[in-house]
């Protein structure tokens, strides 16, 4: 295995960490918004900004830097009560928020950002505190660049012909008792020196007093140096900047090279006045300590039970591991490997004709039930919440709403609603188009939203929830809902469908979803970019998800996309049709059942709906669907698969045999095929068998109604449907 | 024998970053992830040098070293400051608090290494 450089895994951990910052500093700015006026509020959006600047100072992303500083010397200002969280406060710090982000994403692809737009934020944000942008603010932020060590040691300037002299110094190093209440000790600092150098050094122990006055906290020995190294000053008083204020230094230069040995060795003899203790100094260091020492401690504890309140989760944080992604995946694999072989020794053991009571059929149900919790384990690394992705639309929100001159306000739902990880990453985009569309064409201007009634604050609602192994999320907004008239008419104009069709409300706001249609006349300068829904639409469903639409005229638009919860692996009944194997997914399956000519209804020649417990559910044959063969004259006693789309409704498909349940490992066909209308992938079954995997609800939507049954078989055309034709007849 | 260190930081990242340059420099290291956390860990370990971050949750840094040096067997233990800022001020207040010194973030690893052996020695010299 290559040795990965550790530089380069902290600084990506660095940035996996800021995203986690940044979300706590949205959780905080929100809590903030909505009225959260505690100091651990306050706190937790500074540590987080503050947390970003010191990592990024460690990496020299000195833009982030200078802008993290910025941000959170403002937000100091709040949080020493100088400066009151009003909506203006709150506005910037949300928008500088977003600019943070933007910053850390720059640093961490290597782009670079619109300095103009960064520097306006913030001298936005400056004026807040009433003053002009600080100047400091640039002087400060040259202190993170590496190596910066401020030396501070006062009367302690070297004349220019003391630099010039013989290499060496000579040191007279007397410490105080102060000196040791900080921990220092003179022993490693004198080793410290003699690192740099040959040391000469001698202590004076004259002023020791006897044993019975002498204090143990007290010191009373003084050092003298000679360093023969040819090192300039900030060398040396480095070593004593720890001790600066609570011992008696001076360095000085030795004034020549050969006299000067003699020279510096008279200078070494211990100085009378310095040997005594010198009580002076010492309470002079005392002012220091006394007054300031007890503050911090009541603030601490005074904050640390703080965290009680709103913002707890930060608090307690959860023990994490990092872990390669790629890593998972070859695990996420290696899983879907174990499946497909476990199904192969299931089949093996079928066809041994091994009892069901055997040890062996025992071993392997066990076998089996470890598998799938192992399985489920693997999914759930991947698993994440999907509130990283909501947070990221409250952004698109917030700026969408700004250059159209909107109230707006998001309410999210099931933010802790777990998805994997690729396909929120996945979903960034599309969601992004979604929101914003709402934003633009969904909620109806202040002035006409007033006009009918409404709030002048329009609502778009985010929510996330797992249904019927599925995960769904949808984009809502309480605007006018779809203008069904002009979407027809621009389809029209644009060709995209023939003048004069009779079209249902939901094909008319499916027309949306239609590759050309952009409703350009009413795009404002925000959405567009040149995604229309149709792109929305074909990267949801690369990623095996759907996308429906549904308006209300009047009372708002919901878009509703439905993913599966992974990406590898699925729970399928598999089905025998037409003498194909074809998989279905279990989780859209209600209920199967054998059906009785009795039940079956016919609408028109070719639509036949069976009747289930007081309901009427349209009737698909599955092998005339997907063209393996003519609609069958006698569905007598034929099974049925009863299929839930995510909105409730059902449809029935004919198959002719359920062999049996099981696990399957999904491989795509996208790559290699396209969307294939009505299948999602196919898997590899355990005799090695390559069987479809069935898309029921894609299958629905484009079902032909080339079901019949025996009553209509007199009225068949005398021509079969083909493939082509039952899956686009929809 | 390798000198213990405990570290005190509620940033990974730095935390990371120390757990490099003192694994690399031949310290043995423990972390704490704030000041509470910090002295829990310190309950369990007997450092000979103690870094601890400013900002951090639940307990800042100027409370964490307090505490520590509350506890007897610490009153001398050297406590590193590791902070953003270097203004004179805030080094009386770490000064004042206890701290035995500070170290500028971001660090220099060298420097790091330098500052720790100041006030702890070298592990072998002892």
């Amino acid at each position: 295995m290559r040795a990965p450089d550790p530089m380069a895994e902290i600084r990506a951990s660095f940035f996996v960490e800021c995203e986690e910052l940044l979300e706590s500093l949205q959780d905080g700015l929100t809590a903030m918004e909505g009225g959260a006026s505690d100091s651990e509020t306050i706190n937790v959006c500074f540590r987080a900004v503050h947390s970003i600047k010191g990592g990024a100072g460690a990496f020299g992303l000195d833009d982030l830097v200078r802008f993290a500083h910025r941000y959170e010397t403002v937000m100091d200002e709040m949080r020493a009560g100088r400066l009151s969280a009003d909506a203006e406060a709150m506005r910037l710090f949300f928008r500088a928020a977003d600019v943070l982000f933007d910053l850390v994403r720059a640093a961490r692809d290597g782009t670079s950002l619109d300095e103009a737009d960064i520097e306006a934020t913030l001298s936005e944000l400056e004026g807040l505190t009433g003053g002009s942008p600080k100047p400091e603010g640039e002087a400060e932020a040259v202190e993170f660049t590496p190596m910066t060590l401020s030396l501070d040691l006062p009367g302690l300037d070297i004349s220019p012909d003391e630099a010039a002299a013989a290499p060496g110094w000579d040191i007279s190093f007397k410490p105080e008792r102060e000196l040791f209440v900080t921990g220092n000790e003179p022993r490693h600092l004198l080793a410290a020196l003699s690192e740099v150098g040959p040391l000469e050094t001698r202590c004076d122990t004259s002023a020791v007093p006897p044993l019975w006055d002498l204090d143990p906290e007290e010191n009373y020995l003084s050092w003298s140096m000679r360093l023969a190294a040819d090192v300039d000053r900030e060398r040396v008083a480095e070593i004593f900047d720890f001790v600066d204020g609570v011992c008696r230094l001076d360095i000085s230069r030795c004034s020549s090279d050969v006299a000067g040995a003699t020279a510096c060795a008279d200078r070494l003899s211990p100085d009378p006045t310095s040997a005594r203790p010198d009580p002076e100094p010492e309470p002079a260091t005392v002012p220091i300590a006394e007054p300031s020492a007890p503050t911090p401690v009541a603030a601490a504890g005074q904050t640390s039970p703080a965290p009680a309140s709103p913002p707890e989760e930060p608090a307690k944080p959860k023990q994490t591991v990092r872990v390669d992604l790629d890593r998972i995946d070859r695990m996420v694999n290696l899983v879907g490997e174990l499946v497909i072989n476990q199904a192969m020794l299931t089949q093996s053991v079928a066809e041994m004709g091994i009892p069901a009571n055997s040890p062996v059929s025992h071993g392997l149900e066990e076998f089996m039930q470890l598998t799938r919790d192992i399985q489920d384990s693997v999914m759930m690394i991947r698993a994440q919440p999907v509130k990283s992705l909501f947070q990221r639309m409250a952004r698109i929100v917030r700026e969408a709403s700004a250059s159209v001159d909107k109230r707006v306000r998001l309410v999210t739902d099931g933010e802790a609603t777990e998805v994997d990880k690729t396909v929120i990453e996945r979903l960034s985009d599309p969601l992004t188009h979604m929101v914003r569309n709402a934003v633009d064409h969904g909620l109806e201007s202040r002035d006409k939203r007033v006009a009918a009634g409404k709030p002048d604050e329009g609502v778009v609602r985010l929510s996330a929830a797992h249904r019927s192994g599925r995960v769904i999320i949808e984009v809502s907004d309480d605007g006018a809902g779809i203008n069904r008239p002009k979407v027809k008419q621009i389809a029209e104009e644009k060709g995209l469908i023939a003048s004069g069709l009779q079209l249902s409300d939901s094909e008319i706001d499916n027309l949306l979803f239609l590759p050309g249609f952009s409703t350009a006349s009413k795009v404002s300068d925000l959405s567009g970019r040149g995604v229309g829904m149709d792109v929305v639409r074909s990267s949801i469903q690369s990623l095996g998800g759907r996308i429906a639409i549904s308006s209300e005229p009047g009372r708002g638009t919901t878009l509703q996309i439905s993913l599966p919860l992974t990406l590898a692996v699925l729970d399928g009944m598999v089905v025998r049709v037409a003498g194909e194997t074809i998989v279905v997914p279990l989780g859209s399956i209600v209920e199967t059942l054998t059906l009785a000519g009795s039940e079956i209804r016919h609408l028109g020649p070719r639509t036949s709906v069976i009747h289930i417990r007081d309901s009427f559910v349209p009737l698909l044959d599955l092998g005339a669907e997907l063209g393996y063969r003519t609609p069958l004259g006698q569905y007598d006693s034929s099974v049925v698969l009863l299929i839930a789309k995510e909105d409730g409704s059902r449809s029935a498909l004919i198959v002719d045999e359920i062999q049996e349940q099981r696990q399957v490992v999904i491989k795509g066909l996208q790559e290699s095929y396209g969307h294939v209308p009505g299948i999602a992938a196919a898997t590899i079954l355990g005799d090695g068998q390559v069987a479809l995997i069935l898309d029921p609800v894609d299958l629905m939507a484009r079902a032909s109604g080339a079901t019949r049954a025996a009553a209509d078989l007199t009225i068949i055309p005398g021509r079969e449907p083909s493939a082509e034709e039952s899956l686009h007849a929809g | 024998m390798a000198l213990q260190v405990l570290a005190v930081d509620d940033s990974r990242t730095i935390r990371d970053m120390l757990q490099l340059t003192l694994s690399g420099a031949g310290f043995d290291a423990h972390f704490g992830e704030d000041g509470v956390h910090g002295l829990e860990v310190l309950e369990q370990t007997s450092p000979d040098v103690i870094i601890t971050d400013l900002n951090m949750p639940r307990m800042d840094g100027f409370g964490f070293i307090e505490a520590v040096r509350e506890q007897p067997r610490h009153r001398t233990t050297p406590i590193l400051f590791l902070t953003t800022e270097s203004a004179p001020e805030l080094k009386a207040r770490a000064r004042s608090a206890g701290a035995t010194g500070w170290i500028v973030k971001p660090f220099d690893p060298d420097k790091l290494i330098r500052a720790l052996h100041m006030v702890a020695g070298n592990g072998d010299a002892r």
